[in-house]
């Protein structure tokens, strides 16, 4: 294992959490929970490039997760598109809105950026909000089943599996731009815009790819869970759900793809244990936020990394 | 002319609360560089605390105050539980410890009372004043006075009082007030302190016209936010001007285009103003302290 490239090692380790319990899973609602964790760690990855590598945030990619979701409804429901297709365009459209929006948008730092971006969110929320000819209003729309070769996908099953198998894709491009000219560049940006700039470094244009990038992945995993879910609602394009994507991002550890899943996996499966505990569900999740935030710093992933380290086996 | 002028006012109210959630960001922002997401869960605190102690039999004047001192009390247990042991993370992390505090605080009011909506009785009564052919409800001038009394107050106490003057040099540069001898850890808690008072004060004065409930800090936190950076982050001069008109900007376009989309235009206009003054209305080109 030590002779191999830490990129590979990754990749290896991500490969081995998806199929290792998806060969073990007990029951459909297991497979569920898998594919919803699976689904969210794709766009948690895209909002990782953005804040881990290039350090710019963004509190509004719930809105670009949520124009992926819209197009697979309302493209086969309203004009008759099949909905892999419509889940393919509405990428694209993610991807020209973030094009469109970041020149301006990335010009501005810091709490500005964070503003932006928020309202951006709120926007695109907004319209699916009340555009109620097009998008069904606050109740939201339906989804068709999408089928391939004539199999409907529509069991958690399939889903754990498509989903993890976009996820390691997923994960394989963003290692490799890690590695790349432009990844240097990028993290070169994170720790000094000015020294990056002295360099040669284009940064508006390196911000822009990213966030766009960000946006596409964003959209990938709202198209996925749409189309696993068959509903959408605007609520996928909240504040809150914006929120979730980041925290998922800083609780797993910022610039680390391992992470990404962990943090994904923790904000998903939490909810599901603390419905146990009923009226208490926001407080608990505020107190464990809090809790991984203060004794955790770093993130869930680099944090063990580094125990690992100081004792070494 | 009767309608711009009851947009106006309506404006103003609302305006004035986002004011105040805006000062309180400040305040807290300047003295230790913390974006405070529950901000908007101190007005909640001071609307339902009020409710909440008047269920238990106190006059309203005495809840209200109980409801702030609450409020300041959960500021202090904010800044000494989940801020100052964080000292030194990255401001996306402190974002998140705040968005967790605000759950744990959105999380605790319906266990410890209730879901339901609730509303206060108008401090002078309900009946509308009818001027120039807007009806005005006279709570209005009770909320903005609020806001312009607390930013005098607040005015002279930090430029004419030896403490205020302490605050100030500690959001100037933590390190020179440290070496000069402020105690700049005592200089953070009270802005906590002070942010949530006054949070949960305009949660009191904006109740009888708005209604409150456990879950209306959220949407406060991102206007008063977006107020406070479009006035320029850090300028408190700028974060009342900024709540004012995004208050504003909304009523109009409740008024005239569509009141579903009152929100987006406060939000249009802020992106547009950030595009052509990336520091906000108010703001300082250099704000990075070195």
């Amino acid at each position: 294992m030590a002779a191999l490239n830490p990129r590979y090692r990754t990749l290896l380790a991500i490969l081995a959490l998806i199929i290792l319990p998806g060969l073990v899973m007990p029951s459909t609602f297991y497979y569920r929970i898998g594919a919803l964790v699976f689904i969210s760690a794709v766009a948690v990855i895209g909002i990782n490039l953005l804040m881990g590598y290039a350090g710019q945030v963004s509190l509004g990619h719930a809105g670009f997760f949520a124009i992926g979701g819209y197009a697979c409804a309302i493209l086969p429901v309203r004009y008759g598109i099949d909905p892999l297709l419509a889940a393919l365009i509405g990428v694209v459209l993610a991807g020209l809105l973030a094009f469109a929006v970041g020149r301006p948008i990335l010009r501005l730092r810091g709490h500005y950026l964070a503003v932006a971006t928020l309202g951006l969110g709120l926007l695109i929320g907004l319209v699916l909000t009340n555009e109620v000819w097009l998008t069904g209003g606050p109740d939201g729309m339906q989804v068709p089943r999408a089928s391939v070769f004539g199999v409907r996908l529509r069991s958690a099953e399939h889903w754990y599996w498509i989903s993890g198998a976009v996820l390691f894709l997923a994960a394989w491009i963003a290692a490799n731009l890690f590695d790349s000219p432009t990844g240097r560049a990028l993290r070169a940006l994170r720790d000094s815009l000015v020294a990056a700039e002295v360099m040669g470094i284009r940064a508006a244009r390196y911000k822009l790819i990213v966030f766009v990038l960000s946006a596409v992945y964003a959209a990938v995993a709202g198209a996925m869970l749409a189309l696993f879910n068959g509903l959408v609602t605007p609520d996928n394009a909240s504040f809150l759900h914006s929120v979730e994507l980041v925290t998922m991002v800083v609780i797993g550890g910022m610039g680390s793809l391992i992470g990404s899943i962990v943090g994904a996996a923790v904000l998903v499966i939490l909810p599901q244990v603390l419905t146990v505990f009923h009226e208490y569900e926001t407080l608990l999740l505020g107190v464990l936020i809090i809790l991984f935030m203060l004794f955790l710093r770093q993130g869930i992933a680099p944090g063990i990394a580094a125990l690992f380290k100081r004792r070494p086996a | 002319m009767g309608d711009l002028l009851q947009f106006a006012v309506s404006g103003l109210t609302v305006g004035a609360v986002y004011a105040l959630v805006a000062l309180g960001f400040t305040l807290i922002y300047n003295a230790s560089e913390v974006v405070n997401f529950a901000q908007g869960e101190f007005v909640m605190l001071g609307g339902m605390g009020t409710v909440f102690f008047a269920t238990l039999g106190f006059s309203l004047p005495v809840a209200a105050l109980m409801a702030i001192v609450l409020a300041v009390i959960v500021g202090l247990m904010l800044h000494a539980f989940v801020i100052a042991p964080a000292r030194g993370a990255d401001a996306v992390t402190l974002i998140i410890l705040t968005i967790g505090a605000s759950l744990v605080i959105r999380g605790a009011v319906p266990i410890i009372y209730d879901k339901q909506f609730h509303k206060l009785p108008g401090f002078s009564g309900e009946e509308s004043i009818r001027i120039a052919g807007a009806s005005i409800q006279p709570q209005a001038f009770w909320v903005v006075g609020g806001m312009v009394l607390v930013v005098l107050a607040l005015h002279l106490f930090l430029n004419h009082t030896r403490f205020g003057k302490a605050v100030i040099a500690t959001s100037v540069s933590p390190l020179a007030a440290k070496l000069v001898g402020i105690n700049t850890a005592f200089v953070v808690g009270f802005s906590f302190a002070i942010s949530a008072g006054i949070g949960a004060l305009a949660g009191i004065l904006v109740t009888p016209v708005t209604l409150t409930s456990y879950d209306v800090g959220t949407i406060l936190a991102l206007k008063g936010f977006a107020a406070a950076v479009l006035g320029g982050i850090g300028n408190p001069v700028g974060a009342v001007l900024g709540g004012l008109l995004v208050g504003l900007l909304e009523a109009l376009a409740a008024g005239l285009i569509s009141s579903s989309y009152k929100d987006a235009a406060a939000f249009i206009t802020i992106i547009l103003v950030l595009l052509v003054m990336p520091n906000g209305l108010a703001g300082i080109k250099h704000i990075e302290r070195v």
